[in-house]
C-alpha cells in the first residue's frame, strides 16, 4: 500500500498506527534474517510513537502528513537517544544525543521511525559491502549487492519492510541502490535538505534524499523532509507546488558523449524504450552536451576525499566514539583509534583526500578538480537552457554480485559514472525502476535530471511515465 | 607516479592513521593506481575555469548573534569513552 493512503487511514481512523507499526514490525523479522537491510530495529520507540499517533487521532487532534507511516533510515543520521554507527566500528556505541533537522521533520509529520539501515560505512562505497556489520542483499535477487552507499534503505523499501527509508547521496548513494533494488531514489538539490545531524562525509556533495516504491510517495517524503534550516546554512526554501505541467511542452535532453558503448545491451533497450515512450507522450526529445563528463568522476573522487579526510579528522577516539587500549600517548592515541576503527574504504579514501591536499600537490590534484567542477556546473547551465530534464540511465550495469567489485576500487567507482556529474553540479535528480526486470528478476533505473530547485518537474514527468 | 612507503607513511602521518605494512603495501599500490586515473584530468583545458567549492553560488544569511544553550549536555558527555567528572580524559600529551 502506499504510504499516502496509510497515512488518510491512519488519519480517519479507519486503520490504527499500531496495528501497521506491528505488521511492519512482523514483516522485517520474517524478511530481514535473510535481507539485512537493518542494522538495528526501533520497536519499542515505534510503538510508543504509533501508540501516540493512535491517542491523538482518537482525541480528535490533528495529526501529520506522515501518520503511522513506517519510515527507515539510514545508519547516518542521528535520531535523539538511539544509537548511530555509520556502519563502522569507531561509532559502533554511539547514542545519538540530538536528532537529524531531516528525522526531527519526519517525527513532526508523525512517521513511525521503525529502524536504522545498512550502508557502506561513513556512506563510502557502491554495494554496502563496506559495512563493517554485515552484508545486505538485493531483495530482487540474493546473490546480488543491493547497491550503495544507502544499501540498507533502498533493500527495506524493496522488500516491503518500510513504506518509505532516508538515505543520503555523495555521488550517487541514492539513485544508484535505487536503480539496483527497483525502487524511486531522490537526490535533492544540493542545499534542499538540511543537513544538520547527518554524519559528514563530503560537505560540499553530500544530501539527504529519499527511497518509495511510487512517484506520489517521493513527493510527500520530500515535501516533509526540505526546507531553509537555520542550523545548517547551505540550506533553502525549494519550491514545493507543481506547476502547470504539459508534457508536450517538456524537452527532454540526451546527453550525445556517449554512454552507449558503455552500458549493458539490456540497459541500452531499457533507455531506448524509456526515450520512446516519452516521444509517444508528446515530449520533445532533444540532444544536449556535457562535454566535460569524462572528468566527472575523477573531479569527484579528489574532491569527495579530500573533504572526507578533512571531515573524518573529527574522529579522534576521546571525545566519542571508539578508543583503542594500546595507545600510551596522545599521539598514538589518536593513530590507533583511527587505524583500528576505520575500515579499509575508509581509509583509502582518508589516504588519497590526505595526499591530494597535502603541500606539493594541492594543486595538481585539489584545485585542479575544483575548476573542473566549475567546467562541469557550467556543462549543466548550458543544458538547461535548452532542456528541462535530461535522461541518462542511471548506472552503466545491474546489480553485480558480492566480492565482484570489492577487491578494485576503480571498477567500484566506475559504477557511479551516470550519478556523479549531477552531485557536482548540484541539480537534483531521480531514479525511476523500469516495469520489466531482466532474466536475473534484476531492475534497470532511469536517472531524469532537472535544474536546481526543479524537483516538481521531475515528479510531474515520472509519475505520468508511472502511469502508462 | 612513484608512491614510495615513505611518501605512504608521510601521509599516514598527515592523517594520523596507524597502518600496518601490509596495509601500507595494498594502498601504496592502490594510490598509485587511482592517481594515474585522475590524471586523466590533465587532458582537460581549466586554464580559464574558477575553482568551485560549492554547487551553487550560495548567499549570505544573516541572524542576530544568540547564544542556543544545548540542552542535554549529559547526553553528549555520555558518548565520551574515558572520563572523570564532566572531563574528557586524554593520555599524556607531555613526553
Amino acid at each position: 500500500m502506499k504510504a499516502i493512503l496509510i497515512a488518510q487511514k491512519v488519519k480517519s481512523g479507519e486503520i490504527k498506527a499500531t496495528d501497521v507499526t506491528k505488521e511492519y514490525l512482523r514483516k522485517i523479522s520474517a524478511k530481514d534474517e535473510k535481507i539485512n537491510a537493518f542494522l538495528e530495529v526501533f520497536a519499542d520507540s515505534a510503538l510508543k510513537k504509533a501508540e501516540e499517533i493512535d491517542l491523538k487521532v482518537a482525541q480528535g487532534r490533528p495529526v501529520g502528513k506522515l501518520a503511522g507511516v513506517p519510515v527507515a533510515i539510514k545508519d547516518n543520521m542521528l535520531y535523539k537517544n538511539h544509537k548511530m554507527s555509520c556502519a563502522s566500528k569507531i561509532l559502533e556505541n554511539y547514542i545519538s544525543p540530538y536528532s537529524a533537522t531531516a528525522v526531527e521533520k519526519l517525527l513532526n509529520e508523525d512517521a513511525v521511525i521503525i529502524g536504522r539501515t545498512n550502508m557502506d560505512e561513513f556512506a563510502m562505497g557502491s554495494s554496502t559491502e563496506n559495512s563493517a556489520f554485515k552484508n545486505t542483499k538485493n531483495p530482487l535477487n540474493e546473490d546480488y549487492v543491493p547497491g550503495g552507499s544507502s544499501g540498507g534503505s533502498a533493500a527495506a523499501v524493496a522488500a516491503n519492510m518500510a513504506l518509505i527509508s532516508l538515505g543520503s547521496d555523495t555521488g550517487g548513494s541514492i539513485r544508484q541502490p535505487a536503480a539496483f533494488c527497483g525502487v524511486y531514489g531522490l537526490k535533492p538539490t544540493y542545499g534542499s535538505v538540511s543537513r544538520y545531524g547527518l554524519a559528514a562525509f563530503a560537505s560540499s556533495l553530500d544530501q539527504i534524499g529519499c527511497f518509495t516504491n511510487n512517484p506520489e510517495d517521493l513527493e510527500l517524503a520530500f515535501s516533509v523532509i526540505s526546507g531553509h534550516d537555520k542550523k545548517d546554512s547551505t540550506s533553502l526554501d525549494a519550491p514545493q507546488e507543481r506547476k502547470e505541467f504539459n508534457i508536450k511542452t517538456v524537452k527532454i535532453g540526451i546527453p550525445k558523449e556517449h554512454f552507449m558503448d558503455k552500458i549493458d545491451a539490456e540497459i541500452k533497450k531499457e533507455f531506448l524504450s524509456t526515450v520512446e515512450k516519452l516521444k509517444k507522450l508528446g515530449a520533445d526529445i532533444i540532444d544536449i552536451s556535457l562535454p566535460n563528463t569524462a572528468y566527472a568522476l575523477a573531479t569527484y573522487y579528489i574532491i569527495a576525499s579530500s573533504e572526507a579526510s578533512s571531515n573524518l579528522g573529527r574522529y579522534d577516539g576521546m571525545r566519542y566514539g571508539r578508543t583503542s587500549k594500546r595507545a600510551d600517548s596522545l599521539i598514538s592515541s589518536y593513530k590507533l583509534s583511527r587505524g583500528e576503527g576505520f575500515g579499509p574504504e575508509v581509509k583509502r579514501r582518508i589516504m588519497l583526500g590526505t595526499y591530494s591536499l597535502s603541500a606539493g600537490y594541492y594543486d595538481a590534484y585539489y584545485i585542479k578538480a575544483q575548476k573542473m567542477r566549475t567546467l562541469i556546473k557550467e556543462d549543466f547551465k548550458k543544458a538547461f537552457k535548452k532542456a528541462d530534464i535530461i535522461l541518462t540511465p542511471t548506472t552503466p550495469t545491474t546489480a553485480f554480485k558480492f566480492q565482484e567489485k570489492l577487491k578494485d576500487p576503480i571498477s567500484m567507482y566506475l559504477s557511479d559514472i551516470f550519478t556523479i556529474p549531477a552531485s557536482l553540479a548540484g541539480v537534483c535528480a531521480v531514479s525511476a525502476p523500469s516495469k520489466n526486470k531482466t532474466e536475473n528478476g534484476l531492475s534497470i533505473g532511469m536517472q531524469f535530471i532537472s535544474n536546481h530547485f526543479n524537483e516538481p518537474t521531475l515528479f510531474s514527468v515520472i509519475g505520468m511515465l508511472n502511469n502508462e | 607516479m612513484e608512491i614510495t612507503k615513505k611518501d605512504i607513511e608521510h601521509i599516514a602521518e598527515l592523517a594520523k592513521l596507524e597502518l600496518t605494512d601490509k596495509e601500507k603495501e595494498i594502498y601504496g599500490a592502490q594510490l598509485k593506481d587511482i592517481l594515474i586515473w585522475m590524471e586523466e584530468l590533465n587532458k582537460a583545458d581549466i586554464s580559464k575555469a574558477e575553482p568551485a567549492s560549492y554547487a551553487l553560488s550560495g548567499k549570505n544569511v544573516l541572524r542576530k548573534d544568540e547564544v542556543e544553550k544545548f540542552q542535554d549536555a549529559a547526553a553528549l558527555l555520555s558518548n565520551v569513552p574515558e572520563r572523570e567528572f564532566d572531563f574528557i580524559k586524554v593520555k599524556k600529551v607531555i613526553e
